[in-house]
């Protein structure tokens, strides 16, 4: 018989560490040393935090260097790092240090620019919750989407990459220990970027991929 | 029975409450209290009045306890308050004395509901000091800083931060704000009520009553900025950006003010304005009074440009209130308006009365910028600053606390 989907849901409280940085350099400094929660929240915090729907980077290391350290370079270098990437939090450090490192020895200059506001570094908790709800049948799962709330789609579209041990979210985690039928749904699930966007389009982004599959906009 | 929360569904959504209930079962039956000192007036009383009720819906057993003190005692306050936000204001020993003593005689009527609570939210400075008065403490003690304590006058954080290093955890409002302490540096924004009175529909008819009522001329650009009279909110700079557009646009001018029981400063700023506003029929200095939101309400939706021009700001719930009316603001690059207004989009962010002039000119000469920025100023509240949003947060740190210092927690 095939393993229930159970459905949570999780909410994330942020935390401030009292750590901060107003030049490139301290800021590499910190990033090497500080608790790997902050670069998750500092990458995917947006998320789920109050934050404009259309931001012009979606990390805050790359908008701090644009809007604080006045770098356009080293901001669209560091927006380019898509956290998926990466098959943990330490790899994704090390992706951030090498693009300030190597910024900053293209530009003696940049490691004398004091911030025109600091950089404070940000961990999280996240209290994740059972909603009770469990689901056999990817059909039902498919007419829940919609209906999901954003912490949902976080924990289990987002969160999942670091808890499962292949990196994949729990949708496709879980269609894998069903039936082939599922292939052409994980392979639509798998297209889905979750970095450029927010929590509501990624639902009706997934909502989408489930309707197609399983015919369901007519019904 | 339909309660609260459903009316709150129809504004965010159900998938918004489901998860608000969902949160709220795993701190089934838990005695909350929260304590402030004043009951009317200001965001923070504004925030408890609704907070209390939906805690309760969902099955908290929450409280919210006042504190009380003669006049020395909130003079004492204000000055901790203003030193907090950085202004150098020495206290005297002898007002610090009967701070200390009159908070302690609070704790004697309130010691049996916060020994007995499970969790204790103590809002600001002026009830801070409680927590010395109760050694032996059977649930968490939380201290909530409303206020922007970025560059505080050191001698009086230090004497607050022996208080506020005895909490289990603190709450800021941003991280600029935050201090070092020996606990968890929460951050949790603030919000609005939509269905407070404050930000409520208003109907056409009543809004042209309050125009009547303060001789505002509808056909003629209305330019407000809401907030108590305070130095920091810097009303005389509004005025001086007033004077500077009015050369190019026929604008009205409303500087409206509720007074708080915790804020003896507010008279003497009032006189301020009112002597740089100079007898000028086109400026309107409002001293309505704290439980007047209808008012306040119908002043920000007759307003083409809603001003907030603080030079220190703790977060700026009249931000939140005039984007939710769909107005674009035009805010001090200070505190919490940065966290709103976002240059360019839900508004602008200025430092002087000149840049707050050239933006008011800019907005009225380009009125489908006006439209679009307030469209977008409404849907970022909707989608970030709702009272719903700040629950989920308190819920989640309820739980956090509970659990210290694990990032992750998993409950059944």
């Amino acid at each position: 018989m095939t393993e229930a989907f159970s459905l949570k849901d999780c909410a994330l409280i942020a935390i401030s560490t009292g750590q901060q940085a107003q030049t490139l350099r301290e800021l590499l400094d910190r990033i090497q040393t500080t608790n790997k929660s902050c670069i998750y929240y500092h990458f995917w915090g947006g998320l789920l935090r109050p934050r404009f729907d259309d931001p012009e980077f979606q990390n805050d290391f790359a908008i701090w260097a644009r809007h604080s350290i006045h770098d356009k370079a080293l901001a669209e270098r560091l927006a380019l790092i898509n956290p998926t990437d990466y098959k943990d939090l330490e790899d994704l450090r090390s992706e951030v240090v090498d693009v300030i490192e190597e910024r900053l020895e293209e530009s003696e200059t940049l490691s004398y620019v004091m911030a025109s506001s600091r950089f404070y570094f940000v961990r999280s908790q996240i209290v994740v919750f059972d909603t009770g709800r469990r689901f056999y049948d990817p059909k039902e799962l498919a007419g829940l989407i919609p209906h999901m709330s954003v912490g949902s789609i976080f924990y289990h579209f987002i969160d999942a990459r670091r808890r499962t041990p292949s990196g994949n979210d729990d949708f496709t985690e879980w269609l894998n220990g069903i039936d082939d039928s599922c292939m052409p749904l994980k392979e639509q699930i798998s297209i889905i970027d979750p970095y450029f966007t927010t929590l509501v389009e990624l639902r009706q982004e997934l909502a989408c991929v489930f309707a197609r599959h399983f015919d369901l906009r007519g019904s | 029975m339909a309660g609260l929360l459903a009316e709150y569904e129809a504004i965010v959504g159900p998938d918004v409450i489901d998860q608000l209930r969902q949160l709220a079962r795993i701190l089934d039956g838990m005695n909350v209290v929260h304590v402030n000192s004043t009951k009317e007036g200001g965001g923070v009383a504004e925030i408890l009045h609704r907070l209390i009720p939906l805690k309760k819906e969902l099955g908290i057993n929450a409280k919210w306890e006042v504190i009380t003190g003669n006049k020395e005692f909130y003079q004492c306050t204000k000055l901790m308050h203003n030193a907090l936000q950085g202004n150098r204001a020495d206290i005297s020993e002898e007002m610090l004395r009967n701070y200390e003593e009159t908070v302690k005689e609070n704790y004697e009527g309130l010691q049996r509901h916060l020994e007995d609570a499970d969790i204790v939210i103590i809002h600001d400075p002026q009830p801070a000091a409680l927590i010395a008065s109760c050694p032996v403490r059977k649930g968490k003690w939380i201290w909530r800083c409303h206020i922007d304590v970025s560059h505080p006058y050191r001698q009086v954080w230090k004497y607050l931060r022996y208080f506020v290093s005895q909490y289990d955890a603190s709450i800021w409002s941003l991280s600029e704000f935050a201090q070092p302490l020996p606990h968890p540096l929460y951050l949790i924004a603030p919000s609005i009520d939509p269905l407070s009175k404050k930000n409520i529909d208003v109907s056409s008819d009543d809004l042209e009553k309050v125009c009547m009522k303060y001789g505002l001329d509808p056909a003629r650009p209305i330019i407000t900025q809401v907030s108590r009279f305070d130095r920091f909110k810097d009303p005389v700079g509004v005025i001086h950006s007033y004077r500077l557009a009015k050369e190019f646009h026929p604008i009205q001018l409303v500087l409206a003010g509720g007074g708080a029981s915790d804020d003896p400063e507010g008279e003497e700023v009032l006189a301020q304005v009112r002597f740089a506003a100079d007898g000028d029929p086109d400026i309107h200095v409002l001293m309505l009074p704290s439980d007047d939101h209808l008012t306040i309400n119908a002043l920000q939706r007759v307003s083409d440009i809603v001003l907030q021009k603080s030079t220190r700001e703790g977060f700026g719930l009249t931000v939140t209130e005039a984007m939710w009316k769909g107005k674009p603001v035009i805010g001090g690059d200070t505190g919490g308006i940065r966290l709103q207004v976002i240059n360019h989009h839900t508004g602008f962010l200025v430092n002087t009365p000149e840049g707050a002039a050239l933006r008011i000119r800019y907005l009225l000469k380009r009125r489908e910028k006006l439209q679009k920025m307030g469209e977008k100023a409404h849907r970022f509240v909707l989608e970030n600053f709702l009272i719903t949003r700040h629950l989920r947060e308190y819920l989640t740190l309820m739980v956090a606390v509970m659990f210290k210092r694990q990032d992750r927690i998993e409950t059944q």
